[in-house]
């Protein structure tokens, strides 16, 4: 076989809570180097769908392969030492700890503490938070704390990045500068984005699986998309073709 | 500024030593600390009767076992109810092992290991089996509980381990005391004990404010904060939180073996419900997620027991300070005439804590006094200095 090696894929994965089948039959492969978006609408079970994939639900059905090996239901901690950083919808970050302790946590596992501290810098003006490392993350905006997961996951230095709505509840300057620092990201590391706002998706405009019911619906580039009739109509309404 | 200052208070400290402002703070507060250590193991011993000074020597001892769940429950946020279990089993093992081997090296170093291992043991089921929060608060609680009745009915002469008799509710008396390492005829007498006893809880106290600034201390407080991202960032959350609970437990014993010394003597009431919830309350006044404030609480609560104890509070004498009015407005908000009651008026004092100083005495007054220090000129101009650097 020829192309890019194959980093993730799920087989047959499937997830069902009860009676509700939130995630089902879903065979969903990313090449490295890829930026995927993953879209639908809301109880689409993209949520769950990231979960499965970094361990922290197990699947009832099918399995979850990263650079062939099964990891399905794999301890949180192995996850990121497997080189997958989380960015979660609920921005989990460390509340109570100023903005530069939170990056030196996420940047000195595996460094020396000198290595550790250069890196928090780094990322600091990257995520345009230098001005506010003192600060305590309680006390940041929505949109900061955002960034501020983002420079945690970035500190981890992962192979592929998971982002559940990285952009949600920011202004649009914010959406704009997040769809930057996304495509920054992706000259050197393999993400997967899940989304519904579709102006922030055609920023970063990749290839798209749209997600619905817990199934894959279609899996196409932006464009196509946009022109597909289902997913036009039913999932993303008017406003988006206006 | 604001933001800085609050964010030293809730670390403790220990954390923020980022900045010169926040290093400034640390050092300051490590040498007040070692200052009044020094001046206290160098003069009480000169100003105090030798009675007082082993009154002073058991709230010196306590204090280490205050730190041992300022350390579990205040930095690492595991709430052990039943920290007295690793303070018992110290005091036990101490005693158990010190009847049947003479010299006190091994009965010492078994004092800090034994509950060690039980603690380790313990927390591998609680960490690695997923108990809840507040099951493990259950469990714990329950363990010391066990432990309680279980050596309470030990008082048959049949319940004897070696030369040592346990005793059962009666308790063991007259436990030999620790010798120098090396030297079972050079036994340590009580003046000797204050000494052992305030060398080791400075002791204790730098190496637990040195843990917390390392790698490991900063990393247990990040899974207080947040469990689930220190474990997306590949920290094994069980793994730090059972180191921490073992520490304690070592610490626990530590304080255990010293308390036999004190007495000479060691029965079932030290795993009681009573000696857990003590050591709880003093963290709650002192203040989580310092190491000065649980000292300063237990010192501070053991004394006021004390001094309730003896003087006999009664509402007459109340009325002397307070006023009638208000002695006869307390007495009847509390349901009682004879405020001789200790344990009532302790649960008073702790009901106030919660209520009125919820983050306990020591952050209180450590925000106070960055805010008088930040109100001064001169600080405020080598603040502007520091932004511009
Ligand atoms: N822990 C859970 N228990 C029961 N049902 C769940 C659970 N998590 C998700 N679901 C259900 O699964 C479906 C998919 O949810 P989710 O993955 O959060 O969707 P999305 O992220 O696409 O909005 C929804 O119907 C939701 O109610
Ligand atoms: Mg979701």
């Amino acid at each position: 076989m020829t192309g890019p090696a194959v980093l993730l894929e799920t087989v047959d994965l499937g997830m069902r809570f009860g009676g509700v089948e939130a995630v089902s039959d879903v065979n969903f492969r990313l090449t490295e180097g890829e930026l995927r978006c993953l879209i639908g609408p809301n109880g689409a079970g993209k949520s769950t769908f990231f979960k499965l994939l970094t361990g922290q639900l197990l699947p009832t059905r099918g399995k979850v392969l990263y650079r062939g090996r099964d990891i399905s239901g794999i301890e949180t901690h192995e996850v990121a030492r497997l080189g997958i950083g989380i960015k979660t919808q609920v921005p989990s970050v460390f509340d109570g700890l100023s903005v530069r302790e939170n990056l030196w946590i996420a940047a000195s596992r595996g460094r020396p503490t000198r290595r550790a501290n250069e890196m928090v810098d780094e990322i600091l003006s990257r995520i345009a938070l230098a001005g506010s490392a003192q600060r305590t993350v309680g006390q940041l905006a929505h949109g900061q704390r955002q960034w501020l997961e983002l420079g945690i996951v970035l500190a981890g230095e992962p192979e592929l990045i998971l982002l559940d709505e990285p952009a949600a509840g920011m202004t649009h300057e914010e959406v704009v500068r997040t769809a930057e620092l996304i495509r920054e990201i992706n000259r050197t590391r393999s993400l997967i984005v899940v989304e519904h706002d579709m102006q922030f998706i055609r920023m970063i405009a990749s290839k798209v699986t749209v997600l619905d019911r817990g199934r894959v619906l279609v899996e196409d580039s932006m464009e196509n998309i946009l022109r597909h009739p289902t997913v036009r109509d039913v999932y993303l309404g008017k406003r988006v073709a206006a | 500024m604001n933001a800085r200052s609050r964010n030293g208070a809730l670390n403790g400290g220990a954390l923020n030593g980022g900045t010169w402002n926040g290093r400034a703070w640390n050092i300051a507060g490590l040498v007040t600390v070692g200052v009044v250590g020094l001046a206290a193991m160098i003069g009480l011993p000169l100003v105090l009767e030798l009675s007082s000074l082993l009154d002073v020597t058991v709230y010196l001892i306590l204090a280490i076992l205050a730190l041992s769940l300022a350390l579990v429950w205040g930095y690492g946020g595991t709430l052990c109810f039943g920290q007295s279990a690793f303070f018992g089993l110290g005091a036990y093992a101490y005693a158990i092992a010190m009847f049947n081997i003479g010299e006190s090296t091994i009965p010492f170093l078994l004092a800090i290991v034994l509950p060690a291992a039980f603690a380790a043991l313990l927390g591998y089921f609680m960490f690695y089996g997923r108990i809840s929060d507040v099951y493990l608060g259950v469990i714990t609680l329950t363990v010391t509980l066990i432990l309680f009745n279980a050596v309470n009915s030990t008082a048959g002469p049949e319940y004897q381990i070696g030369e040592a008799r346990l005793g059962g509710f009666n308790g063991i008396p007259s436990i030999p005391p620790l010798n120098w390492p090396g030297m079972p005829d050079s036994a340590l007498d009580l003046n000797d004990l204050f000494y052992v006893s305030i060398v080791l809880l400075m002791a204790v106290y730098f190496g637990l404010r040195w843990l917390l600034v390392s790698r490991f201390g900063r990393v247990i407080v990040a899974i207080r904060e947040n469990e689930q991202r220190a474990g997306f960032l590949g920290y094994d959350a069980r793994l730090y939180k059972l180191a921490t609970f073992t520490l304690g437990g070592a610490l626990a014993g530590l304080a255990g073996c010293l308390f036999a010394n004190w007495g000479a003597f060691v029965s079932p009431t030290i795993f009681g419900l009573g000696q857990s919830a003590q050591i709880i309350i003093w963290v709650i006044v002192g203040g989580r997620g310092t190491l000065i404030g649980p000292v300063v609480g237990c010192i501070a609560i053991q004394w006021l027991t004390a001094f309730l104890g003896s003087a006999q509070l009664t509402k007459a004498s109340l009325a002397q300070v307070v006023g009638p009015t208000v002695a006869d407005a307390l007495s009847s908000v509390m349901g009682f005439a004879d405020l001789s009651n200790t344990s009532l008026i302790l649960g008073a004092v702790l009901l106030a804590f919660v209520l009125l100083v919820p983050r306990g005495v020591m952050p209180s007054l450590l925000d106070l006094a960055r805010f008088l220090v930040r109100r001064r000129p001169a600080d405020a101009l080598a603040d502007k200095a520091e932004r511009a650097t």
